[in-house]
């Protein structure tokens, strides 16, 4: 699909880049003070962290372009300040526990969309994130698990060298544990196969999906998944057969994946926290003034709202003043409609056209 | 022949709701109308008016959508917003110079008319034109359109300084070039009598 239009310009690529490695600088200062001046960094996942870096470029990267088109910016800035006004802090922050919960953990706005479509994004979801909580800290050197001095069956566990716990080996905590990567990997693959059998049945999804856009995805992630439970495979029922070339197929997999990640449709891992912001500024709008349209005089939107997109439509050089004084802003979607059919209708009446022969 | 395109013509609309039942057997929003059916001033006309997306060149929907969700087809269909980046701010909402983007509250997201991509992608017509009974929402060729209505198509509009360039046409006089967009009010003849309490039109207008 085309994209639509914004220009960049050079200096929007520096401030990007500049934001891009800031974030990735950030990164490797987070990893060497967190695994100890690398002494708990496992040199065995050095492509992992490093695969992560670039991502982390490309976050960053990405992120500071999306911010730089004008509206991003206006509703990104506006989202934060209606949060912070402090006679609404208490209850935003008690409306963002509950958004969190219906938005981010149950997605409940998917689920109203179908039960199809949220259950394979629960199960994409909270495989993905359970596993990125799992090998982000191990590859980065912030968690490591090593056995006690004086036994062998106990493991211990440290977060940036503290010990945080320990379990004995053969326990359930230890099964779950070691097999927890294994667990969201059949959490992915549940979720891409609800993904694919939707895909594959849906003629409105067929006809919109792109390859690059709507399925690549799902064949990264079940390529990370089913090469990450081959190599579970290879340990425990085939006594180890190919584990080094799996290893290494399993790496490469993850890290193309981390590669895409800023490019691709998981970018909107990070853009939809936006979501969470635009509700706030919706509430503040219904609370606030509202708009009367000019042409039925009833209201139609939050005034705020209207202000802020006459603000920007000049800076996007969108030109709505009418010759009448008027803002075409302030018009209503029902209104602008209605107006269209009779500036329409009237083009014919003006011109004396007769109706009968059209 | 040239390839089809959307052709429509407001005064052709027989208010019948075809096109609004056809519209929800659509794949891509399957259930759910996209197209406006505006009622223009019950009290005083019968005019009713069809209104489906008319695929801007340059969308200003998609130019003003913060989450950059809304994106055009090779082939310049502009789709409705991309679910996993729509932020349900309803900018595009009150942008669109046409009125036509819908924001749905329970899936918070907004969908629009897309030409019934899952047809017209394939050369079938979009739903509402199949059923149209009057004329009023057309899908062919514009030598066809030409050859059978005595106006002429035009997808040039102006909203104040705003030049907006359309995929879909509208029907006009042979004489015109562009409409130019200015608040337009309908009203009757006053009446000497005082407002009737149990006017059922008047009623049905303060119900829309």
């Amino acid at each position: 699909m085309k994209k639509a239009e914004f220009s960049v310009r050079g200096s929007d690529t520096l401030h990007a880049f500049a934001w891009g490695s800031a974030t990735a600088s950030v990164l490797v200062i987070g990893i060497v003070i967190g695994s100890r001046g690398l002494k708990d960094f496992d040199p065995a996942l050095v492509s992992y962290a490093g695969a992560s870096v670039l991502a982390a470029f490309g976050l960053g990267y990405r992120y500071a372009m999306w911010l730089r088109r004008p509206p991003t910016r206006l509703y990104w800035r506006r989202g934060w300040q209606v949060f912070l006004q402090p006679r609404r802090l208490p209850a935003n922050i008690a409306h963002l526990g509950r958004i969190f919960l219906d938005n981010f953990v149950m997605q409940r706005f998917i689920e109203k969309r179908s039960s199809l479509r949220w259950t394979a994004h629960w199960f994409l979801a909270w495989g993905c994130l359970l596993a990125a909580a799992i090998t982000f800290p191990l590859s980065f050197g912030w968690v490591r698990f090593e056995t006690a001095r004086d036994s062998q069956e106990i493991y211990k566990a440290f977060m940036f060298g503290f010990p945080v716990g320990s379990f004995r080996l053969g326990t359930p905590i230890a099964e779950l544990t070691f097999n927890i990567l294994d667990i969201a990997a059949v959490m992915v693959l549940i979720g891409v196969f609800f993904a694919l059998w939707r895909r594959s049945r849906d003629h409105g999804a067929m006809s919109v999906q792109q390859f690059a856009n709507d399925l690549l995805p799902l064949i990264m992630l079940f390529a990370i998944s089913i090469t990450g439970l081959f190599l579970t495979a290879s340990t425990h029922l085939m006594h180890g057969l190919h584990y080094v070339f799996l290893s290494q197929l399993h790496a490469i997999t993850v890290i193309l994946t981390l590669l895409y990640l800023p490019f691709g449709k998981f970018f909107h891992i990070f853009q939809r926290p936006a979501q969470l912001a635009i509700d706030f500024y919706k509430r503040a709008g219904i609370e606030g003034e509202q708009a009367i349209c000019v042409r039925c005089a009833q209201p139609y939107g939050s005034k705020m709202q209207m202000e802020d997109l006459k603000t920007l439509q000049e800076m996007l050089c969108i030109k709505y003043q009418l010759a009448d004084g008027t803002h075409y802003q302030d018009v209503c979607p029902a209104c602008r409609r209605k107006n269209l059919a009779l500036a329409q209708d009237g083009l014919w009446k003006s011109l004396g056209t007769d109706v009968r022969g059209r | 022949m040239s390839e089809s395109a959307f052709f429509i013509d407001h005064s052709r609309c027989i208010g019948c709701q075809s096109c609004v039942q056809a519209c929800a057997e659509c794949d891509t929003h399957r259930g759910v109308s996209m197209i406006h059916l505006e009622t223009i001033q019950r009290s005083d006309s019968v005019q009713t008016a069809p209104q489906v997306c008319m695929h801007c060149e340059d969308p200003i929907c998609a130019r003003v959508c913060p989450a950059d969700a809304i994106k055009k087809t090779p082939d310049g269909v502009v789709q409705s917003s991309l679910k996993p980046r729509c932020i349900g701010c309803s900018n595009c909402v009150v942008s669109c110079p046409f009125g036509v983007p819908k924001y749905s509250a329970q899936i918070d997201q907004m969908m629009k008319c897309d030409m019934c991509y899952d047809r017209s992608s394939i050369g079938k017509k979009p739903m509402c034109a199949s059923v149209c009974p009057s004329g009023a929402l057309t899908y062919t060729t514009m030598e066809e359109i030409q050859r059978t209505r005595s106006g002429i198509p035009i997808n040039t509009w102006r909203f104040g300084e705003e030049i907006v360039k359309t995929k879909v046409y509208v029907m006009v006089p042979r004489e015109v070039e562009r409409i130019d967009v200015s608040l337009v009010q309908i009203s009757g003849t006053p009446s000497p009598l005082a407002a009737d309490p149990y006017d059922v039109a008047l009623m049905l207008e303060g119900a829309q």
